[in-house]
């Protein structure tokens, strides 16, 4: 039988990071299709940075910024009592930051496919650029900024690098999928590893077909 | 000269595209009532029209409407376009295609009418323009006309101190055309406002032209009766 329990914390991480990385994306990308915004591309690339960076790069720099000795650590410890790091949180931090680019990237794209002129209307019918943002531009960018989250969540379900440095190995608290499989590796468990990464596998591709749908059919759409 | 509640214009700028380089220098005064701009394809027309929306910043001048300064370059007033109060109705018509016709206009009425009350106006609006029947339907199943119908109750419905008609009549047959500009005089004599319609079309603005201004080039050429500036067509 096979230990459902890392799969199981791998989906409440990714769950939870999504959800993080869909508001924080969704925002940002509202901020970068602003048409007077100074610095937009070095915005943009900081936000993609984590695409490129070793994981290890980005474990350290998280740890410096979050680690009990940090100002938000320390803040994080004493309102909630728990340390951020080699806990649940940092696992979540962790998927969060492999997450974000993908969905701010997919939603700047489907963002700046709106029709600017419907944009330009809502604003003369009266509404402030907020208004005309959620009421024209989120809704007729839906399709891809859906398309984005789904990527961004098989990407925060697999993560394994930033977690292992942020939030460690610990079995039933941060050991999500890919750790467990990297454990049976190591610990010669073939069956183990050969089940989980078949499964993930095929949570990935099932993922991305639904993403690949999305962006297709959206001419379809009204 | 332009009445209390007119529309006065005077403006400069350019507008750069990645192919063309356009600049505009003009002083237009709109009276309530109807006025057609006229000029070629590439005078300006739009660019101008978008400038007096807020759209496209001009590089200096004033803009005032009913005597409030929409635009003034010396003193720094540059008022965003929804707080202008000018509607303007593109060539594309811009409906929201993910509203019906009724959240179409809804989204037109003024945020300070009461929530119950926005769809009740939406609704009045669509059957004073008489397609209360698309209340329910979506823009993609519109028909020329009735698109152009639901875009003017939508611009109607902002209780615009002008209105601004970006080639209106474009996309349908004449006949239609005809019949839709004599509704829009008919409103207009309702709503004193300045109503400002761009167009190429001769015919039309023969129709429609007591006061004509001829666009050339980003400059005013001539303004005057359409009698006066347009040789007789038909």
């Amino acid at each position: 039988m096979i230990d459902l329990e890392p799969l199981a914390l791998s989906f409440e991480v990714a769950i939870v990071a999504t959800a993080i990385a869909s508001a924080l994306g969704v925002a940002l990308a509202g901020v970068l299709t602003l048409p007077r915004l100074i610095g937009r591309e070095v915005i943009d690339s900081a936000i993609t940075a984590p695409m490129v960076l070793p994981p290890t790069v980005l474990g350290y720099y998280l740890l410096v910024a979050l680690g009990r000795e940090s100002a938000i650590g320390h803040l994080f410890e004493a309102l909630f009592g728990t340390p951020i790091v080699f806990s649940r949180g940092g696992a979540v931090v962790a998927a969060t930051i492999g997450a974000l680019p993908l969905i701010t990237k997919a939603s700047r794209a489907a963002l700046e496919s709106v029709d600017a002129r419907l944009v330009d209307a809502a604003r003369t019918l009266g509404a402030s650029s907020l208004r005309g943002f959620l009421r024209v531009s989120l809704p007729l960018a839906r399709r891809g900024i859906f398309a984005g989250v789904m990527l961004g969540f098989a990407r925060a379900l697999g993560d394994f690098g930033v977690t292992l440095m942020v939030a460690g190995n610990i079995p039933g608290r941060t050991r999500t999928a890919s750790l467990a499989i990297y454990d049976a590796v190591l610990a010669g468990r073939d069956a183990d590893a050969t089940r989980l990464s078949l499964i993930m596998t095929a949570l990935a591709i099932a993922v991305l077909v639904v993403a690949a749908h999305l962006t297709r059919s959206r001419s379809d759409d009204i | 000269m332009t009445s209390e509640a007119g529309l006065s214009v005077r403006v400069t700028g350019q507008r750069r595209t990645a192919r063309s380089h356009f600049a505009f220098d003009v002083a237009l005064d709109f009276a309530v009532g109807l006025n057609v701009l006229f000029g070629p394809s590439g005078s300006g027309k739009t660019t101008i029209l978008s400038t007096i929306a807020g759209l496209l910043r001009a590089e200096s001048g004033r803009i005032t409407l009913a005597g409030r300064v929409l635009f003034e370059h010396q003193t720094h007033v540059d008022l965003p376009p929804d707080h202008r109060r000018v509607a303007l109705v593109f060539q594309s018509l811009a409906l929201f295609p993910h509203l019906d016709a009724s959240q179409n206009v809804e989204f037109g009425v003024p945020r300070s009418v009461a929530r119950a009350e926005r769809l009740e106006r939406a609704l009045g609006w669509l059957e004073r323009m008489r397609v209360g029947h698309l209340a329910r339907r979506f823009p993609i199943s519109f028909s020329g006309g009735e698109a152009q119908r639901v875009a003017l109750a939508r611009a109607l419905a902002s209780e615009p101190r002008a209105l601004l008609l970006d080639e209106p009549f474009s996309a349908l047959d004449r006949e239609l055309a005809q019949e839709l500009s004599a509704e829009l005089i008919e409103h207009i004599a309702s709503a004193p406002i300045p109503v400002v319609l761009v167009t190429h079309d001769r015919a039309l603005a023969h129709r429609l032209g007591e006061r004509v201004t001829l666009l050339r080039a980003g400059k005013v050429e001539r303004s005057g009766s359409a009698q006066e500036l347009l040789p007789e067509v038909e």
